[in-house]
C-alpha cells in the first residue's frame, strides 16, 4: 500500500514540472513578451528596461528558466500590477474563502447527489427516477453563473431570505483567526457570526455545487444499476445476505469506484466555477480576485492563480487516486 | 472541460466491434426511437436554423438603438413591437438574442473543430506508433489536463487578448488533450480486437491496418465527444464573455456578454437576464441530449 | 416478480404430466424439493414475452444427485434461479410452486427466504471470477455467511472459514483468507465458491454449470470434490449442465430439458444405455467416439435451438427431429412413463427401446 502511494506521489513530479514549463513558455508567447506579463500593457519604456534587467530577460532561455524555477519554488509569483502586493500574499489571503466555498459546495453535491442517484437506481423507471434524470440534465445544461444569477435574484433580491453578496455582514465587527469565517465565529465565541457567514455561503455554495450534484446523481445511478446486475451481487443474494448487507457491502462498495473518479474530476469544475460564482456574489475569494485580474489584465495574478489552482486540482486527484488504492484491491496489488 | 472531461471518463472507452456500416444504421434506428435524442435533435436544429437565418428572423437590427425609451432605471418590458422588450441601451432584445445564436454557433463549431482536429491528430500518432511517442504525448496531455478546463481557457484567452478569435482558440486548445486521449484510448482498444489480428495474420501492412481499419472504427466515441464538446463550448464561451474576455465590441450580441451586462441591474430588469440564460440552457441541453443519445446508440454493448 | 401458486390447468381431455423424480424416493419419504408447474416468463416493454421455463415439475429427495441437462436456452439455469427467487423483479413473471421441506419458496416472505438461502439451500455459479466480489477478501466473503447464519463471532468465523477452505483442498488456508479473488486461479476460486456454499451444511446444493468456465483437468478435480463432499454430508445435489460427461459420472437421476420443458427423465444408466427421446438420442450420438473407424462422419442434431415451436402447438423439437410424424404437430405431448416407472418420456414417436442393459456395468 505504501509503495502504491509513493509511486503515485512520484508521478506528480513530472506533471508539476511540466506545468511550470508550460506557464513559463506561455508567458514568453505573450504578444509583447514577458515584460507585458509583468508590467501590464501601459508600461513606459524605462520601466520595461528596468524589468528586463531585473528579471534577466535578455539572458539566454535556460538561465531565465532556472531563475524562474528558483522563484517559483520559493513561491514567488511576482507582484500584482493592480494591488502592488506579492501575488503569493494575495492568494494566501483569499484562499480560505474559496476553500470554504468549494468544500461546502462539494459537501452539498455529495450529500444530495449520491443518495438521490441511489434511490433513482433502486426505483428504476419510477417518477423519482425520471425526476432526478430531468433535474440532473438541467443541472448540467445551466451554466453556473446563470444559476448564480437565478438564485441571487429569487432568494436574495426578490424574497430577501439570504444575503446577496459578500461573506459576512460588513456592519458587524468580527475577528478572523483562521480565515474560515464559519469556523472563526465558533473559535472566537461568536456563534452569530458563524451563522451569518453560513447564510452568506448558502447561495454561492448551492450555485457552485449544482453541477457536481447533477453529475454525481447520474454517475451514482449508473454505477448502482450496473453493479446491481453483476454476478457477485446475485451470489450475495444466494448466500442469504440481508438486503441491507447486499446494498452496503456488495453494491455500494463497488459503485464507489466510478463515483470517486467523478468527485475528483468535478473538483476541477468547482475550482473554475468558483471564478464565476464568486464574481456574481462578490464573495472575495481567489475566484473573484482572478476575475478582476482578467479584467485589469493583471498577468502575474492570472498566472499565479492558475498555477496555484492547477496544483490544488492535481493534489485532489492524487487523493482520489490514493483512495482508489483503498477502495479497489485490484489496483493495489498490481 | 466540465461536461466533456467528465463524460469522457464516465464512458470509459467502448469501441465498436463491427463494421462501420452496420453500426451506423443500427445507431440511427436506435436514435429514432429515443425520446431524448429527438428532443436534442430538435433543439439543435432549431438553434442552427435560427443562427443561419438570423437576418430573416430578427425583426430589428441587433445594434439599432431606440433612445427615446431609455431612461436610467427604466427598462421597457415586452410589448407588441418588441416581443422581449428593450435592453439597457434601447436595442431590441429578441433580435439580439437571435443574432446571438450565430456567435454561439460559430464559436462552438470553430473551437471544437480546432480541438478535435489537433486532438485527433495527436491521438492518432500516439495510438499508431505507441512506445515513447505515445508516452510523450500522454505526458503532454496529462499536463494540459492538470489545469481545470475553464481556467485554462481563461488563461489562454487573457493571454491572447480580447477578441472572439482568442476565445475560440482558447476553448479549442482546452479540447485538444481530451480528444487526443479519447482517440488514443479507443485505438488502443481496437488494436487488440480480432479483426485487427485477422488482418495482421493475412499479411495486411501495418500502416494500412491502423489507418484504414483501426482508426475509422475508433471514431465512434470521438463523435459523441464532439457533440458534448459543443455543449461545453457554448457554456464556456458564455463564461468567458461573462468575464469580459470575448470581443471588446459592446454592440456584439453574444449571449454570455448580454448576461454579464445584466448583473448591474438584476433587481430592475430580471427578464433581461432570463432570455440569454434560457437561450444558453436550451442550446446546451440540445447538444447534450443529442450527445448522450449518440453514445447510447453507438454503444456496442447495447446491441442485440 | 409475481409469485402465485396457480396451477396451469392441463388442456381438457389431456392426461397430466408425470413428475420426474417422483418415484425415486425411498418408499414413503417426502421429497426435499417439490417443484410443480414452474413457469418463468420474461417480458419487457416493446418486446414479446419469452417463456424461458414452461411448466417444469420435478422431485428431489434427500441425498440424491440429480442432473438437469440441456443446451443454452433450454431454461435449465433459469429454473434454478427462479426456484430460489434470484431472478430480480423487473419484467419477470414466475408461476407455479417450489416447495422446500414443505414451504413454498415462491410465496415465502423475503426475510424468511433470505434466512433459508445460504443456510439450507445453497448455490454454486458458473463463472467464479464474476461471481465473487472483487473488493472483498475471500475470507470476508466466507465469514459473512458464518456470522449471518451460524451466529459466530469474527474470530470463530475466521477459524471455521480456514477449515472450510482446507476441506475444499486449498493449501495454506489461513493465509488465503486475506487474498482477493483476482489473486486466485480459476480452479481455486471455484473451490472457494463451493466452500461458501457448504459453509452451513445445506440440505440442498444447486450447482449451475460449475465447471464450464474451467480447464478440463481442473473441471475433473472440482467434480470429484463435489462428489466426495456431497456424499460425505448426504447433501442433495442438483447439477445443471450442458455436458453429458459431467452428468454421466456424477448423477443418480438425469432430467433432459428442451425449450423450457423436461422431455426425458431416467436413472443415469438407463438414460445412457437406452435414450428414448430423439433429442437425447441425438445428444449422445453427436459425441465423437474414439472407438469408431476414422472417417466416420459426425452426427450433429440438425437445425438450431431457434428452430422451435411453442409447446402449445406441438412438440418444440419437431422441426429438428428426424422421427417427426403428423401427431407431433397436433398438440403438446405429455410426459409419461415408458417401460419402467422411473423412465419418463415426452414423445409420441420415440426411439425404440432396446430393453434393460445386457450386463451390469454397461454405461
Amino acid at each position: 500500500m505504501l509503495k502504491f502511494v509513493v509511486r503515485r506521489v512520484l508521478l506528480l513530479v513530472p506533471i508539476l514540472l511540466g506545468l511550470s514549463i508550460l506557464v513559463f513558455l506561455f508567458v514568453r508567447a505573450l504578444p509583447g513578451g514577458p515584460e507585458t506579463a509583468l508590467l501590464g500593457e501601459n508600461a513606459t519604456p524605462e520601466r520595461i528596461a528596468q524589468v528586463r534587467e531585473a528579471y534577466g530577460l535578455d539572458r539566454p532561455v535556460q538561465e531565465q528558466y532556472f531563475s524562474y524555477m528558483e522563484r517559483t519554488v520559493q513561491l514567488d509569483f511576482g507582484t500584482s500590477i493592480q494591488t502592488r502586493r506579492a501575488v503569493t500574499e494575495e492568494i494566501k489571503q483569499r484562499f480560505p474563502a474559496t476553500v470554504e466555498l468549494a468544500v461546502t459546495a462539494m459537501l452539498f453535491a455529495i450529500t444530495v447527489g449520491i443518495p438521490l442517484g441511489f434511490v433513482a437506481a433502486r426505483r428504476y423507471g419510477s417518477w423519482i427516477d425520471n425526476l432526478s434524470t430531468a433535474g440532473s440534465l438541467l443541472g448540467i445544461a445551466v451554466p453556473v453563473f446563470v444559476l448564480a444569477f437565478l438564485l441571487k435574484y429569487v432568494f436574495a433580491i426578490k424574497l430577501g431570505w439570504l444575503p446577496s453578496q459578500g461573506r459576512e455582514d460588513p456592519r458587524v465587527f468580527t475577528e478572523h483567526p483562521t480565515g474560515f469565517f464559519v469556523l472563526d465565529g465558533l473559535l472566537t465565541g461568536n456563534p452569530s457570526a458563524s451563522w451569518d457567514a453560513l447564510k452568506h455561503l448558502i447561495l454561492p455554495a448551492v450555485a457552485l455545487g449544482t453541477i457536481p450534484l447533477a453529475f454525481l446523481t447520474r454517475i451514482t445511478r449508473a454505477a448502482v444499476l450496473e453493479v446491481g446486475n453483476e454476478d457477485y451481487v446475485r451470489t450475495a443474494e444466494a448466500k442469504g445476505m440481508t438486503r441491507a448487507v447486499v446494498t452496503r457491502r456488495h453494491i455500494l462498495r463497488n459503485a464507489m469506484l466510478p463515483i470517486a473518479t467523478v468527485i475528483g474530476l468535478q473538483t476541477g469544475l468547482l475550482l473554475s466555477g468558483a471564478v464565476l460564482t464568486e464574481t456574481v456574489f462578490a464573495f472575495g475569494g481567489i475566484g473573484s480576485f482572478m476575475a478582476q485580474a482578467v479584467f485589469t489584465r493583471d498577468f502575474p495574478v492570472i498566472q499565479g492563480g492558475i498555477l496555484f489552482l492547477a496544483v490544488v486540482f492535481v493534489l485532489v486527484n492524487l487523493l482520489v487516486d490514493i483512495s482508489y488504492g483503498v477502495l479497489d484491491p485490484r489496483v493495489r496489488t498490481r | 472541460m466540465s461536461l466533456s472531461q467528465s463524460e469522457a471518463v464516465e464512458s470509459g472507452v467502448s469501441a465498436p466491434e463491427e463494421a462501420r456500416g452496420g453500426l451506423a444504421r443500427d445507431a440511427l434506428r436506435r436514435l429514432r426511437r429515443s425520446p431524448s435524442a429527438i428532443v436534442g435533435a430538435v433543439l439543435v436544429t432549431l438553434f442552427v436554423l435560427v443562427a443561419i437565418f438570423a437576418p430573416l428572423l430578427a425583426p430589428y437590427s441587433p445594434t439599432e438603438q431606440d433612445l427615446s425609451q431609455i431612461r436610467p432605471g427604466v427598462f421597457p418590458g415586452p410589448s407588441a413591437e418588441h416581443l422581449l422588450g428593450l435592453d439597457q441601451l434601447g436595442r431590441d432584445e429578441l433580435s439580439r438574442l437571435i443574432y446571438g445564436a450565430r456567435y454561439s454557433l460559430v464559436i462552438g463549431i470553430v473551437s471544437v473543430t480546432i480541438g478535435a482536429s489537433i486532438g485527433i491528430l495527436f491521438g492518432l500518432i500516439a495510438g499508431a506508433f505507441g512506445g515513447w511517442v505515445d508516452g510523450l504525448i500522454m505526458r503532454l496531455t496529462d499536463i494540459m489536463l492538470a489545469v481545470p478546463g475553464l481556467l485554462l481557457a481563461i488563461g489562454i484567452a487573457a493571454l491572447l487578448g480580447r477578441s472572439l478569435t482568442s476565445v475560440m482558440i482558447a476553448i479549442g486548445v482546452v479540447n485538444i488533450p481530451i480528444f487526443a486521449r479519447l482517440l488514443r484510448g479507443s485505438m488502443l482498444a481496437q488494436r487488440e480486437s480480432d479483426y485487427a489480428l485477422a488482418a495482421t495474420a493475412l499479411g495486411v501492412k501495418r500502416w494500412r491496418i491502423v489507418l484504414l481499419h483501426v482508426f475509422p472504427n475508433s471514431l465512434a466515441p470521438v463523435i459523441v465527444q464532439a457533440t458534448l464538446a459543443l455543449a461545453t463550448a457554448i457554456i464556456d464561451a458564455a463564461g468567458l464573455a461573462f468575464l469580459g474576455l470575448g470581443s471588446p465590441d459592446p454592440s456584439i450580441p453574444e449571449w454570455g456578454r448580454m448576461l454579464a451586462e445584466t448583473n448591474a441591474f438584476l433587481a430592475n430588469a430580471p427578464l433581461l437576464a432570463l432570455w440569454p440564460g434560457l437561450a444558453i440552457v436550451l442550446s446546451v441541453l440540445g447538444f447534450y441530449l443529442l450527445g448522450e443519445a449518440l453514445r447510447e446508440a453507438l454503444d456496442p454493448k447495447l446491441r442485440r | 416478480m409475481r409469485r402465485t401458486t396457480e396451477q396451469r390447468s392441463a388442456p381438457a381431455g389431456a392426461r397430466p404430466d408425470a413428475v420426474p423424480g417422483a418415484t425415486t424416493g425411498r418408499g414413503g419419504s417426502v421429497p426435499l424439493l417439490k417443484v410443480r408447474d414452474l413457469t418463468v416468463t420474461f417480458g419487457s416493454r416493446g418486446r414479446s414475452d419469452v417463456r424461458a421455463v414452461d411448466g417444469v415439475s420435478l422431485d428431489v429427495f434427500a441425498g440424491q444427485t440429480v442432473g438437469i441437462v440441456g443446451e443454452s436456452g433450454s431454461g435449465k439455469s433459469v429454473t434454478s434461479l427462479a426456484a430460489l427467487g434470484l431472478l430480480g423483479k423487473r419484467g419477470v413473471t414466475v408461476t407455479g410452486s417450489v416447495e422446500f421441506e414443505g414451504d413454498d419458496l415462491l410465496t415465502m416472505p423475503d426475510d424468511e427466504l433470505r434466512a433459508l438461502r445460504g443456510r439450507d439451500v445453497a448455490m454454486v455459479f458458473q463463472d467464479p471470477m464474476s461471481a465473487l466480489n472483487p473488493v472483498l477478501t475471500v475470507g470476508r466473503q466466507i465469514t459473512e455467511i458464518l456470522t449471518r447464519h451460524r451466529d459466530m463471532d469474527r474470530r470463530e468465523a475466521k477459524q471455521e472459514a480456514a477449515r472450510l477452505l482446507d476441506s475444499v483442498g486449498i493449501a495454506d488456508a489461513t493465509r488465503r483468507l486475506t487474498s482477493f479473488p483476482h489473486q486466485l486461479s480459476g480452479g481455486m476460486r471455484q473451490r472457494v465458491m463451493i466452500a461458501m456454499a457448504l459453509a452451513c451444511s445445506p440440505r440442498l446444493l444447486i450447482a449451475d454449470e460449475p465447471t464450464t468456465a474451467l480447464d478440463v483437468t481442473i473441471s475433473a478435480q472440482i467434480l470429484e470434490l463435489l462428489r466426495t463432499l456431497v456424499s460425505d454430508t448426504q447433501t442433495a445435489l442438483v447439477m445443471i449442465t450442458h455436458d453429458l460427461g459431467v452428468v454421466a459420472g456424477l448423477c443418480d437421476q438425469v432430467h433432459v430439458m428442451y425449450s423450457g420443458r423436461i422431455v426425458e427423465s431416467a436413472p443415469r444408466k438407463v438414460l445412457f444405455a437406452d435414450p428414448a427421446h430423439p433429442y437425447t438420442h441425438g445428444l449422445l450420438a453427436s459425441v465423437p467416439r474414439l472407438d469408431q473407424p476414422r472417417g466416420t462422419p459426425l452426427q450433429p442434431i440438425p437445425g438450431s435451438p431457434s428452430d422451435t415451436l411453442p409447446w402449445s402447438r406441438g412438440c418444440a423439437f419437431a422441426p429438428r427431429c428426424s422421427r417427426q410424424v403428423d401427431e407431433c404437430l397436433g398438440g403438446p405431448p405429455v410426459l409419461e412413463p415408458v417401460a419402467a416407472q422411473s423412465h419418463l418420456l415426452r414423445c409420441v414417436n420415440p426411439v425404440p427401446l432396446q430393453g434393460p442393459p445386457a450386463a451390469e456395468g454397461t454405461p
